[in-house]
């Protein structure tokens, strides 16, 4: 740790302060990220501030910091949250600063995770925006000795007509400070937003461009050391002897330690293992090769893949628990349709793997650099792993290369900050690609039965339900013999199908890995297996499936899932401001088919697929264009997306979450699935956890955004599920072949 | 033994195992955090450097072989951040996390000084090593033929 960083921070907490605004808990991002070099932090640049609320400090150089207490990971918020405050404070854009929030809970929640950055906080960083320019407006008032409500504030400056005069945002800091904080102010109307719904430049598209963005494995500390830790491949499994002799010869290599053991249920702690320490990433690794090591598998070591399929499908076939019931499902019908869709793990494969960097002071405090979704959690997890409190925890938030839900889990992080203080010096932990892929926090393998019953039309009267998959419950609790928790509210419970008579179930399914939540989570499996049975049913009647899909769905109308008795939770919004509303999903069904132009003459050999889903609160559509080369693979051509995500911040970020979705579900569709041996990950890089390349990559990949002003939904999530389905129904309009399982390669399709 | 090369323009002699690979000898003893490490099989592209002028993937590249080398990172592409490619990747909002780009963008500047206006299938061929986990691929096609346009 510099002195220099020290008093950077120091510096800016105390001028803060003495703002008399709410004290900021952040540090400027490039310095938390170069704790090596010079601080440009605000007190290097500008004598006086106020800070009007945590989020928003003005500098009286007229420069507006802005915080972004949420992690970027390539969703763009790094962008869009200061959009929103910018926009209600009349900021102008090329005077905003970002500052990246460490993790502390006077910022609310952090924990980016969920697609909840702005749909659970829009209206809060609103009002950040809103209250810190009436603070300013205030502040002209007094100065100017006029009514505060003939003042107005645009384009930086606060302006009175009566008078004529003009003051700019920096020249009204010194009056500001000691004034009292509005708490509530009027907000804008939409058609006054400056930068909500805008396709505004990435702020980080020069540090993208050339290097200089820094990631959790950027993170450089003086006399750092590198650590790689050899884990069991099983879950829970221990060290039962090990040799380091041949280790602790290799060049480079300082120390090998033994890693505290795994605990049952894992939660986010040190999953167990050796570490090696070495004064750089490479002899780390040529030590940790030369490690014997003999394990104890544990509990989960008889856990194979192939043999746990089968029981999986097994359980699903089989009655389960009813999470959902209205009429009777088993009512006798005409003719009857069933179908079991199994989808296996996925490791989340970011391309930064998991890394953080950490320190432990001799006063016992810790400060971690890490590349974190959740830096709260996080912080408290290195709290809990050191046995100190989280005061004395500094959690600085660097860029993500990736995440996925990967990055919320903090056991990486706290393996840094345990070998920090075991070796008394900074240690990164940077776990290599085999590490990422053998060691996470998985997605559920799942395993989905469906039985619908026709009238003589072919028109679905019942419909039956079952999933089955480990769940991330048991990541956190014993005993846990099935899906529960959240799980069924993810594209489960709020079935939009017009079937009178529905029974959904779930099924017992009992954890061999870690589980953990994924882009979408269980909304990949459910939209897949229940797009897909929708798409068979279309055929078996004879109907065009958008037409059929669009009959499936029904009349626009509002569901309320707990009517029929399911416990659902909508996401975390009420049902009467975030309906379940199937005329918004039609319509995104309308959408993406006539972007695609849906029922046209395609060209030999060509299919057609179209899947809808609705999650995190959004709805999206998706249809793909297949056909089968001469080689027997699978071409996607194009993919068409639409999403209604209500309100939009930066409609550029949008359509690359859609474009980037398009390609994360074309990498699960073809390539994705992790098996197990003994309890331990097969697959381990790039050649056998494919991911989706340039030369697979659709010609096009459309997207849009539909206008509305309902409340914001999720971005970064919903665009995934369709996606699958899309494709495994366009095969299927393509070759008559229908596949109920991923990934298609396994089909011999790729 | 220490390791000559130029790196970036400027000379280096680094004290290192001549079997580490280029890539942390970049990272760690030069000092350059640009260059990505993503698999360590030269299987995604985001260490991807130039060696007198070729693409290598440097996370297996001993760095005993760039001994007497130009080795060019990202952060020596052009002084100023403005090569025609890096302005492409700029207007068209290419990064979403951003951590592959530092191969794409080495990757792609090799393809062009290759092929000045290359077609889709060139594209396809020359960055198909090159993984991008956000899926920024379909804004890499047309970056390319962009910094194409601005070159020609």
């Amino acid at each position: 740790m510099s002195e220099l960083h020290k008093i950077s921070r120091r510096e800016f907490m105390k001028r803060t302060g003495q703002a008399g605004g709410g004290l900021v808990f952040a540090l400027t991002f490039a310095s938390a990220c170069q704790p090596d070099e010079a601080p440009v932090g605000p007190a290097a640049k500008a004598s006086a501030s106020v800070a009007p609320n945590v989020y928003v400090n003005i500098r009286n150089d007229g420069v507006v910091e802005i915080v972004c207490h949420r992690s970027e990971m390539g969703q763009g918020i790094r962008t869009s949250l200061p959009q929103i405050i910018a926009d209600e404070l009349e900021a102008n854009w090329d005077k905003v600063e970002v500052i990246q929030a460490v993790g502390h809970e006077t910022y609310g929640d952090q924990n980016t995770d969920g697609s909840t950055s702005i749909r659970k906080h829009f209206d809060l960083l609103r009002n950040a925006g809103a209250t810190a320019r009436d603070m300013m407006i205030a502040a002209a008032a007094v100065m100017w000795a006029v009514p505060a409500d003939e003042c107005v504030a645009r384009e930086h400056a606060v302006h009175h007509e009566g008078t004529g005069k003009s003051a700019g945002y920096g020249e009204l800091v010194e009056t500001a400070i000691g004034m009292p904080q509005p708490e509530t102010a009027t907000l804008k109307a939409r058609e006054d937003y400056r930068y909500i719904g805008k396709p505004i430049d990435t702020i980080d598209g020069r540090a993208f461009t050339t290097g200089q963005a820094k990631y959790g494995v950027d993170t450089v500390l003086p006399n750092m050391l590198y650590a790689s830790i050899e884990r069991c491949p099983a879950v829970g499994g221990t060290v039962t002897s090990f040799n380091d002799v041949a280790a602790r010869v290799v060049v480079g290599v300082v120390d090998v330690i033994r890693m505290p053991e795994p605990t049952s249920p894992p939660l986010f702690n040190i999953k167990g293992g050796i570490a090696v320490v070495a004064s750089n990433t490479w002899s780390a690794a040529e030590g940790r090769k030369a490690l014997e090591i003999e394990w104890d598998r544990g509990e989960n070591a008889a856990h194979e893949s192939q043999a746990y399929k089968e029981d999986l499908i097994a359980s699903a076939s089989a009655p389960g628990a009813t999470i959902m019931a209205r009429g009777d499902a088993d009512a006798q019908t005409h003719s009857q349709l069933e179908a079991v869709y199994y989808t296996p793990y996925l490791a989340h494969a970011p391309m930064e793997p998991p890394a953080a960097a950490a320190i432990v002071n001799e006063d016992g405090s810790c400060e971690v650099w890490a590349a974190t979704q959740d830096p709260q959690t996080a912080r408290d997890t290195v709290a809990a792993t050191l046995g100190i409190e989280k005061e004395q925890v500094t959690m600085n938030v660097t860029m993500l290369g990736g995440a996925f839900g990967r990055k919320s889990k903090p056991d990486f992080i706290a393996e840094a900050a345990w070998l920090a203080r075991e070796t008394g010096r900074p240690v990164m932990v940077a776990w290599s690609r085999e590490d990422d892929i053998r060691h996470g926090y998985f997605h559920s393998v799942a395993a989905q039965y469906f039985r619908a019953g026709m009238d003589e039309d072919g028109t679905t009267q019942s419909w039956l339900q079952r999933s089955s998959f480990p769940s991330i419950t048991s990541t956190f609790a014993p005993n846990v013999t099935g899906p529960g928790g959240f799980e069924p509210d993810l594209g489960l419970l709020d079935a939009p199908w017009n079937v009178p008579n529905m029974r959904i179930e779930t099924c017992d399914a009992k954890a061999h890995l870690r589980i953990g939540w994924l882009r979408s989570v269980c909304n990949v499996f459910h939209a897949f297996g229940a797009c897909g049975f929708v798409d068979e049913l279309a055929h078996a009647k004879g109907q065009d499936p958008k037409e059929h899909l669009l009959e499936m769905i029904g009349p626009a109308r509002k569901i309320d899932p707990t009517k029929d008795g399911g416990k659902y939770t909508n996401y975390g919004h009420d049902l009467a401001t975030h309906p379940v509303d199937t005329g918004r999903l039609s319509a995104v069904a309308e959408k993406v088919a006539d972007m695609a132009d849906w029922g046209r003459e395609l060209p030999e050999g060509h299919g057609l697929g179209i899947a809808v889903h609705r999650s995190f609160v959004s709805y999206v559509g998706a249809v793909a264009e297949v056909s089968v080369d001469e080689n027997g693979m699978l071409i996607v051509h194009e993919l068409w997306i639409a999403i209604d995500a209500g309100t939009v911040i930066n409609t550029d970020r949008v359509h690359s979450q859609l474009e980037g979705a398009g390609i994360f579900g074309m990498s699960l569709a073809l390539h994705g699935e992790l098996t197990t041996s003994n309890g331990g990950v097969v697959e381990g890089n790039f050649d056998t956890y494919p991911m989706t390349r340039m030369s697979e990559v659709p010609a096009e990949i459309h997207s849009h955004i539909i206008e509305s002003d309902a409340p914001p939904g999720g971005v970064g999530e919903p665009g995934v599920p369709p996606v699958a389905p899309a494709i495994v129904n366009a095969y299927f309009a393509a070759s008559g072949k229908r596949v109920r399982e991923l990934p298609l390669r396994n089909a011999g399709l790729t | 033994m220490a390791i000559e090369f130029e790196l970036n323009g400027e000379k280096l002699s680094l004290d290192v195992d001549p079997a580490m690979p280029l890539l942390w000898a970049i990272r760690e003893i030069a000092g350059l955090t640009g260059t990505k490490y993503g698999c360590g099989k030269a299987l995604c592209g985001a260490c991807t450097v130039h060696i007198n002028g070729q693409p290598m993937r440097s996370c297996v590249l001993p760095t005993s072989a760039a001994e007497g080398a130009k080795v060019t990172t990202i952060e020596g592409l052009t002084k100023d951040g403005n090569h025609p490619v890096q302005v492409a990747w700029r207007e068209l909002n290419v990064a979403q996390c951003g951590y592959c780009q530092s191969g794409q963008i080495m990757s792609a500047v090799d393809l062009l000084n290759r092929i000045p206006n290359p077609t889709d299938a060139d594209i396809d061929e020359a960055m198909s090593g090159n993984i991008c986990r956000c899926g920024t691929y379909t804004r890499i096609r047309k970056a390319i033929h962009r910094a194409a346009g601005d070159q020609s």
